[in-house]
């Protein structure tokens, strides 16, 4: 029973952290450039979705109440279109298009990220805590 | 058996409840930041009332004996938010942080009075 906590909690942490590897991914994409509009970088986002009964878990996830990450989705607001006659990226006019990363966005979703990730570590001490206390009821 | 069967009384079951209890909060904890979930408590006095057992007075010896009714409630309810999220999400992390250390607290609480449960009976078995 104490097990799915740990699970839950595990679950959570992994999604967190592919939310954290996803702002990762866009801040080291933020300067990135390119020809056409279709092909710069776009900022990515995790959406996440419970796993609430036994059909919605699998193999990585597989414990009932926990979370996972259902799918990653581009941004799309726009790429801003930058004159740059000098970047071999440069089109005909001159132009180039920047990823739409925005720094500022992106650290708060890695605060929000490392905030969510220390509440499940927290509920993990917890719950090993009260496991071991548990435990000590034999001695008692 | 049976010297035993009700040593530790309710809080035997109480423990069970109360573990449940910190799971689900963690199930929150950990749904945080998923779109359109709805955020669980469960409700003791239910579950406990439950785990009880209630059934039907019978008043003639032809009426037919029902099993326990009591356990058709989970005890499961949904918790209603301060302040609505625009992405449907009902779990507020004060909220859940505030109820998951009452909870824990609970848990402990119920394991002292086993502790005490069980030195009184590892006591009296002693006899000293």
């Amino acid at each position: 029973m104490i097990d799915n906590i740990f699970g839950v909690a595990g679950t959570a942490l992994h999604a967190q952290l592919t939310r954290m590897n996803l702002t990762a991914s866009n801040l080291a994409n933020q300067n990135t450039t390119a020809p056409t509009e279709d092909g710069a970088f776009k900022a990515k986002r995790s959406v996440f979705k419970a796993l609430m009964q036994q059909s919605d878990t699998h193999a990585g996830a597989q414990y009932v109440g926990g979370v996972r990450v259902a799918n990653i989705v581009d941004l799309q607001n726009p790429n801003p279109r930058v004159y740059e006659p000098g970047s071999p990226n440069a089109d005909k006019d001159g132009y180039v298009y920047m990823s739409n990363v925005n720094e500022v966005t992106e650290m708060v979703e890695m605060m929000a990220a490392a905030r969510a990730y220390q509440n499940n570590v927290e509920v993990v001490n917890t719950a090993k805590a009260l496991m071991m206390k548990t435990l000590e009821v034999t001695k008692a | 058996m049976g010297l035993f069967d009700n040593a530790l009384g309710i809080h035997e079951r109480a423990l069970a409840v109360r573990n449940r209890r910190v799971e689900m909060l963690s199930q929150n904890i950990a749904n945080a930041d998923t779109p359109n979930y709805k955020a669980r408590d469960l409700d003791f006095k239910k579950l406990i009332a439950g785990v009880e057992g209630v059934t039907m007075r019978t008043t003639q010896d032809k009426h037919i004996q029902t099993a326990s009714l009591g356990n058709d409630t989970d005890g499961t309810l949904f918790r209603t938010p301060f302040n609505s999220a625009t992405d449907g999400n009902t779990v507020e992390m004060a909220v859940e942080q505030a109820q998951f250390g009452k909870a824990t607290a609970d848990y402990q609480a119920t394991l002292m009075f086993l502790e005490n449960r069980i030195s009184g009976i590892r006591k009296a078995l002693r006899g000293d």
